[in-house]
């Protein structure tokens, strides 16, 4: 017979589980109430693809929605290959002593708040980019995916290592049998094995960098234009939001914030979606 | 055991005496014996003196705490609106519709100007009417044009919140355009060290905020300091000013009180804005 005790426990777990799931739907819920006045009658589709220029009544939220898929998916191409690098050399090529080490200084990066990367990136990053791009203010969306990429690799960083780790030691030691040497046992036994672990930290990482505020907002410019070239200043959506948030509640200005919202929403679900349904399709096929 | 007591007793005395004779006399004296907090948001021009008077006040008093924010003019209106805070900044008069809609009452104490600012790198330092306008809609877009290197001009503006941003949008540039290119900043001190670190940066902050790592542009043949804001000769200006919900509560009334004594308005002018009594 099962004590009343565990009965307790497994309710009050459900619960939990129950409200912090449902949170999520509530949240989003909430936001399309809050722009239901903008999406309704086919306004959403102008809003999607204009300009934002309040004074003359177009409050589109097109140019951050470029900014932040430009930004954030930069980012993350230049942050996977060195992550991928990173912890391959901390799981296996490093000298073990030194690994060790390296592996608590990305631990410790991974709780550096994001407004400290901000600061570092307006005294430091911004002038370079400036400098060598020989144009603009230095505060352009390639600023804010360098520094941003710094933000999400540590993540991805202790994902992959904890992936790397998960690969059976038979697997390894079968490698070793076989005379390979190290980099042959990174490339053909580790990567394919660890897969779903790198997917996964991937997904961290992209959806950091989609939803961080800070970074973009202290380096990116916040310019409502469509950015031309990695060297433009741009907004992204959180960014916007952030800038936005102190108009009047009345306003429309005030309501499209919920509607960048939503956006930020659908595309993180459909990253995640669609990063799980091709995990998932190439395991079938093997 | 009398005699202790007695000592007790006058060692006490003592310390209270100590104690209050060497706590500041003067305008600190009405915050004695209160307790509470008073928190304060909104306008970035008004955080210096906001925080030089908190500090005095906390030091003559530490049960007081003052807690200040920025935010932009609109976060001032709306959070003393919702009643978030007890004190809401702008750096513009509210709106005739939002003193009716949130009941403010308005405590205007400083009259400050809002000024140009570049590089002090730039060799450009004085601009007419409509080459700011031309500037900030981007018709003027390399500093070649205005007699400066050739580079282009990297245009710096504040959010929509901001009352830095109304104002000089409205006297400086006579309601133009603002470059879809222009870089956004959250607040004055951010105008401040976007334009120090860019040597190709134009941008606009409170008079009270010009300090030696931004050099201001003279408008107009008008240089922007105390003086010429104070003569009225410098057009591009505006009211400091804090609002409260309804009447203020007795500790906000005497905090916002305090900045109208000699001391307060000591801290104003030394700010780089004009006190109004």
């Amino acid at each position: 017979m099962r004590s009343m005790k565990e009965t307790i426990a497994e309710r009050t777990f459900l619960l939990s589980a129950i409200v912090s799931s449902s949170i999520t739907l509530i949240i989003f819920g909430f936001m399309l109430f809050m722009a239901l006045p903008l999406l309704s009658g086919g306004k959403i589709l102008r809003i999607l693809s204009s300009a934002w220029s309040p004074g003359n009544g177009s409050y589109g939220i097109f140019p951050m929605i470029v900014g932040t898929l430009a930004i954030s998916f930069l980012s993350v191409a230049i942050s996977f290959p060195v992550s991928i690098g990173c912890s391959g050399f901390i799981g296996i090529l490093g000298p073990r002593q030194l690994n060790r080490y390296l592996k608590k200084i990305v631990q410790v990066m991974t709780g550096i708040p994001t407004v400290i990367y901000g600061f570092v990136g307006i005294f430091l990053l911004v002038p370079i980019v400036r400098e060598l791009a020989g144009r603009g203010s230095g505060m352009s969306v390639i600023t804010a995916a360098l520094m941003l990429s710094v933000l999400i690799s540590p993540t991805m960083i202790l994902f992959f290592n904890d992936s790397f780790e998960r690969v059976p030691r038979s697997y390894l030691e079968a490698a070793d049998g076989l005379g390979a040497n190290k980099v042959q046992k990174l490339v053909y036994v580790i990567l394919p094995n660890a897969k779903k672990g790198i997917i996964m930290g991937l997904i961290l990482a992209f959806g950091r960098a989609l939803g961080d505020t800070l970074v973009a907002l202290m380096i990116a410019g916040n310019a409502t234009q469509v950015p031309g070239s990695i060297f433009d200043s741009a907004r992204t959506l959180t960014a916007h939001i952030a800038l936005v948030i102190a108009a009047d509640y009345e306003s429309i200005e005030f309501k499209s914030i919920f509607a960048c919202g939503i956006v930020l929403y659908l595309f993180t679900t459909a990253i995640v979606l669609g990063v799980r349904y091709l995990a998932s399709g190439r395991r079938k096929m093997r | 055991m009398k005699k202790i007591y007695g000592i007790v007793a006058l060692a006490v005395f003592c310390f209270v005496l100590c104690s209050t004779s060497s706590s500041f006399a003067g305008p600190l004296d009405a915050f004695k014996g209160e307790k509470g907090t008073v928190k304060i948001s909104g306008g970035t021009a008004h955080i210096p003196v906001m925080k030089e008077a908190a500090r005095l006040i906390m030091t003559a008093n530490p049960d007081i705490q003052i807690t200040i924010a920025g935010g932009g003019s609109g976060v001032g209106v709306k959070q003393v609106g919702e009643g978030l805070v007890d004190i809401g900044n702008t750096g513009r008069k509210p709106t005739d519709d939002e003193i009716k809609r949130y009941d403010l009452k308005l405590f205007l104490w400083a009259i400050d100007g809002v000024a140009l600012i570049v590089n002090p790198n730039n060799k450009v330092r004085s601009l007419g009417k409509a080459q700011a306008r031309d500037i900030f809609s981007g018709k003027i877009d390399n500093w070649k044009a205005l007699g400066g290197e050739d580079r282009k001009i990297n245009i710096y503006t504040r959010d929509e919140a901001s009352g830095t941003r109304e104002v000089f949008w409205e006297k400086a540039i006579a309601k133009g355009t603002i470059a879809k290119s222009a870089n956004v900043v959250v607040s004055n001190g951010a105008m401040k060290s976007a334009v120090s670190q860019d040597p190709y940066g134009i941008g606009y902050v409170s008079v009270g905020h010009i300090d030696k790592t931004v050099a201001p542009v003279t408008f107009d043949g008008v240089t922007p300091e105390i003086e010429t804001v104070k003569s009225g000769k410098y057009t591009i200006a505006r009211g400091l000013y804090s609002n409260t919900k309804g009447n203020p509560a007795p500790l906000t009334k005497k905090f916002l009180d305090f900045l109208f004594t000699d001391e307060g308005q000591k801290i104003i002018a030394a700010n780089g804005f004009i006190p109004v009594k």
